[in-house]
């Protein structure tokens, strides 16, 4: 067999700098497991189909599950454990408020695929937002609390509920 | 030594320094294992169901698997409305896997399997858990009477506290538990303790689900997320044939590759364990491997199975009796008219989104192990764990997480034995982990069947016979749903043929009520037609005598205003159910793009009546996610065997729901009801099919005969 060429990556991690251990095999979403245990992002179809390891990298929604993780040196990679911002918040919020997650398991991923269609359009139509969501699965069927949750979480939508 | 023992087995409940744990139990309970087991647990405090801290704090145990069903919150209610509980204290944690305590008989008697299946949770711990609540609030007002020294029935309860109605004191129930008297029992209670449900103040209203935050910031626990220290990834490459044995043609190669410490050759398929997943995949990957022939499945094709499921159909030979009552060939004799339609479906996955996986560490002595896994059947996979160890099951430690999807799958353990095989080969703790090709590949399928159905109509329309067979692999899973009791058909006639092809098959959420439903509703629909009468008339007349269920396919209809006009372009089907004691009826009103063949289904109403529902609005999730899955199977889901192998290997060629396939309106409604809770979790999968079926039927008057209604089917019956 030949030798894998064995390296450190640095990217910023949920805001702070880390460095990875890293061959030319590593794959983004094991490498947030193993080594920094973000147990959040998960593993499901390995092959960008189902979404349920989407991170953002810089700030866009990405599946972690096939991406090489020297591709992220020298970017910003977010997790659901690191996703604090407004959006953010206001997202998981509204997650718990409609009670959407069944089983759990793709919900991290739904929650950051949201978060980068509101961070884009703060005011997306039910079609924007099954457009951006389509890549997503979830086999436990919250998507009708999914479309609600997402709704529910725009600026205006928002404050709207919270000044009533 | 026995008196000793017996005086301990009466103990019902313990004090120690953490406050008073409440060991719930019913007079089943006392076996002789539960009381080793008990005198080994007393001095741990495990074993315990409910214990009050001095603090105030609650924790309850969760027996069941919590798979998004939402049972973990629902059971814990339960306990804590009747014992007065301020739900802010609760704190919920699994218990231990200790089948004679925390399991249930499927009568509802405590102590039987721990397993999560047929929507049994609720329905099954309600009468028990109330029971038992009221048992421990009764041990605060006794205690606090005695403190007071005033009678028990001046002190009332609210809120984790306890009052003197006529003074101002008062005592919370974490100040009761620091110096509560340890009595021999509980105190009895009957149902007259039991609150009325008009006082209910927690069950049948809407609380949060317990699990959900930890499921909304990504620190839920599910097996995968496990990692003990010196572990391991493993991985398996499984026969492509089901029960092919593996020959590994260049283990050197593969041994020696980056990252990889073990070869293990299973009966099945063989066994790469490295540092990393990455790692195990490249291994696998580069696995060549012989498999032997001569299995039963070699050469398997499911599509020419249905050949010979019709010849079967056809044929004079009877099956296993489902049903007989009356005379079906008199009624066909006499009849006016006949009717008969086959209709056919396909083997669907489970796709539970968390793929297989389990953590397992076999100690180096292989004396004991320790396992995290997310089962539906923990008991049962801690008694495999010992089996294949040749150990006491006392010696397994078990820690059931969190189930990223269960859907029946995780009911095997196939995936547990797997992992414990490889530990004890390797003598260190192993993470498996099934990727999803795995996990498709080397499913247990929802079955593949065939129903032909005959009926006959007399001069009135009225239906005077039935005759319906079923022919597919599977055995029972085939039968459930296939009985139509509440329909008052004189005449009925129901048998089932069942063919072992040598490929898996298992429960998928509502079991063989999916294909049975489909078939039994969509029949209805083109006979109703067939005779000019309204498809909700038709079936109105035959709940003539099931007033209950009636009342649930009249809710429905008013939902979605029945006899409205539907819009251009669209058609609406309805459809009817009963799953695990649940009636349901649901509405679908769907468009077909002639161009594509898709079918869209726009709208879908569901009423459904469950008896008492703990927790209503878990209950309408779990209606919502149903009807999810229900249309999944119905337009998109297919497996095929072709050589005896698995043809679809990821969701690109294995398609499920996607958000695209929402309909814009999903409405549903719980009938009030008083009655014993009946299951809830596969209630509303059942009518999906047919529902969309008959609006098909309604839109374009063809029938749909072959689950799913993918694209090209529709395009063809389209013309
Ligand atoms: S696991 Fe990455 S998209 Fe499915
Ligand atoms: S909540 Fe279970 S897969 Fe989405």
């Amino acid at each position: 067999m030949y030798a894998l060429e064995k390296s450190t990556v640095s990217f910023k991690l949920n805001g702070k700098e880390v460095h990875a251990k890293i061959d030319n095999q590593s794959i983004l979403l094991w490498t947030l497991r193993d080594q920094f245990a973000l147990t959040g992002t998960k593993f499901s179809c390995g092959m960008s189909q189902c979404g349920a390891c989407t991170i953002h990298l810089d700030g866009k929604a990405i599946r972690s599950c096939t991406l090489p993780t020297s591709a992220v040196k020298g970017k910003s990679v977010t997790t659901i454990e690191g996703l604090n911002h407004e959006v953010g918040t206001r997202l998981k919020e509204a997650w718990i408020n409609e009670q959407v997650p069944q089983c759990g398991y793709c919900q991290p991923g739904q929650i950051m695929q949201a978060s980068a269609l509101l961070q884009e359009n703060d005011n997306p139509s039910r079609e924007d937002i099954i457009e951006h969501m389509e890549g997503v699965l979830c086999r436990c069927g919250a998507y009708y609390r999914i479309i609600k949750a997402i709704q529910s979480s725009t600026k205006t939508a928002y404050h709207g509920s919270r000044s009533e | 030594m026995a008196p000793e023992v017996n005086s301990r087995s009466r103990r019902a409940f313990i004090r120690n320094a953490g406050g008073v744990s409440f060991l719930i139990a019913t007079g089943t309970w006392f076996t002789t294992k539960s009381e080793v087991l008990r005198n080994r647990n007393e001095s741990t405090s495990i074993g315990s169901w409910v214990t009050v801290a001095p603090d105030g704090q609650i924790t309850i145990l969760n027996p069941a698997a919590e798979m998004g069903q939402g049972s973990m919150t629902a059971l814990a209610i339960i306990i804590a409305e009747e014992m007065d509980a301020n739900w802010k204290d609760v704190r919920i944690e699994n218990s231990p896997i200790e089948p004679d305590t925390y399991g249930l008989q499927w009568g509802g008697q405590l102590g039987g399997p721990m397993i999560t299946v047929g929507s049994r949770t609720v329905r099954g711990y309600y009468h028990a858990l109330r029971l038992a609540g009221a048992q421990i609030r009764k041990c605060f007002v006794q205690a606090a009477a005695i403190k007071w020294n005033t009678d028990a029935s001046e002190i009332e309860t609210r809120e984790s506290i306890a009052f003197h109605t006529s003074s101002e004191k008062q005592l919370t129930y974490g100040e009761i538990a620091s110096f509560m008297e340890v009595p021999e029992s509980l105190p009895s209670v009957s149902e007259n303790d039991l609150k009325k449900v008009e006082d209910f103040s927690m069950i049948g209203s809407v609380v949060h689900r317990y699990d959900i935050p930890g499921k909304v910031n990504g620190t839920a626990q599910y097996a995968i997320d496990i990692r003990v220290p010196g572990m391991q990834y493993a991985m398996i490459s499984r026969s492509p044939v089901y029960g092919a044995r593996p020959e590994l043609d260049n283990e050197d190669e593969v041994r020696t590759m980056d990252g990889i410490s073990h070869i293990v050759t299973l009966s099945h398929g063989i066994g790469v364990v490295g540092e990393s997943f990455e790692k195990c995949l490249a291994a696998k990957r580069a696995l060549k491997i012989t498999w032997s022939q001569g299995n039963k499945a070699d050469g398997y094709d499911s599509r020419v199975a249905f050949d010979e499921y019709m010849q079967l159909a056809d044929g004079s030979q009877m099956g296993e009796s489902i049903t007989e009552l009356g005379d079906v060939h008199k009624a066909f004799s006499e009849a006016s008219k006949e009717y008969h339609t086959v209709f056919r479906n396909d083997f669907v996955y489970h796709a539970q989104m968390e793929p297989l996986n389990a953590v397992v560490s076999v100690a180096s002595d292989g004396k004991s192990a320790e396992a995290w896994y997310g089962s539906q059947a923990p008991d049962r996979a801690r008694d495999a764990i010992a089996t294949e160890l040749g150990i006491a099951f006392e010696d397994v430690t078990v820690h059931n997480c969190f189930l990223g999807g269960g859907f029946g799958r995780r009911s095997m353990s196939d995936y547990v034995v797997e992992a414990t095989q490889i530990s004890e080969k390797i003598k260190a703790p192993v993470k498996l982990v099934w990727t999803r090709e795995d996990d498709v590949q080397y499913g247990a399928f929802r079955p593949i069947s065939l129903q032909s159905m005959s009926a006959s109509v007399n001069q009135k329309g009225e239906l005077t016979g039935w005759k319906y067979r079923i022919v597919g692999t599977g055995d029972g899973l085939l039968a459930s749903g296939a009985r139509v009791p509440y329909y008052s058909i004189p005449n009925k006639m129901v048998d089932l043929h069942s063919i072992d092809h040598g490929v898996r098959t298992k429960h998928w959420r509502s079991v063989g009520h999916g294909p049975n439903k489909y078939a039994i509703e969509a029949f209805i629909d083109q006979i109703a037609r067939d005779q000019k009468t309204d498809p909700f008339k038709f079936r109105k007349r035959l709940l003539a005598t099931s007033p209950r269920e009636l009342k649930v396919l009249e809710k429905v209809a008013e939902m979605c205003n029945w006899t409205s006009a539907v819009p251009e372009g669209r058609g609406r089907g309805m459809a009817f159910a009963e799953r695990s004691g649940a009636l349901v009826a649901g509405v679908a009103e769907i468009s077909v793009d002639k161009e594509t063949g898709k079918i869209k289904v726009h709208q879908f109403w569901c009423a459904m009546d469950a008896g008492l529902v703990v927790q209503p609005d878990n209950a309408i999730a779990q209606l919502e996610g149903g009807i999810i899955l229900g249309l999944s199977s119905a337009l998109h889901e297919s497996i095929t065997f072709s050589g005896g192998v698995v043809q679809q290997s990821n969701f690109h060629n294995y398609s499920i729901a996607r958000i695209s396939d929402t309909p814009e309106n999903i409405d549903i409604h719980i009938i009030p009801s008083q009655e014993n809770p009946a299951g809830v979790g596969e209630a509303s999968t059942p009518v999906v099919g047919a529902a969309i079926a008959n609006a098909f039927l309604d839109l374009t008057g063809k029938p749909l005969t072959h689950m799913p209604f993918t694209p090209d089917r529709v395009k063809m019956i389209l013309g």
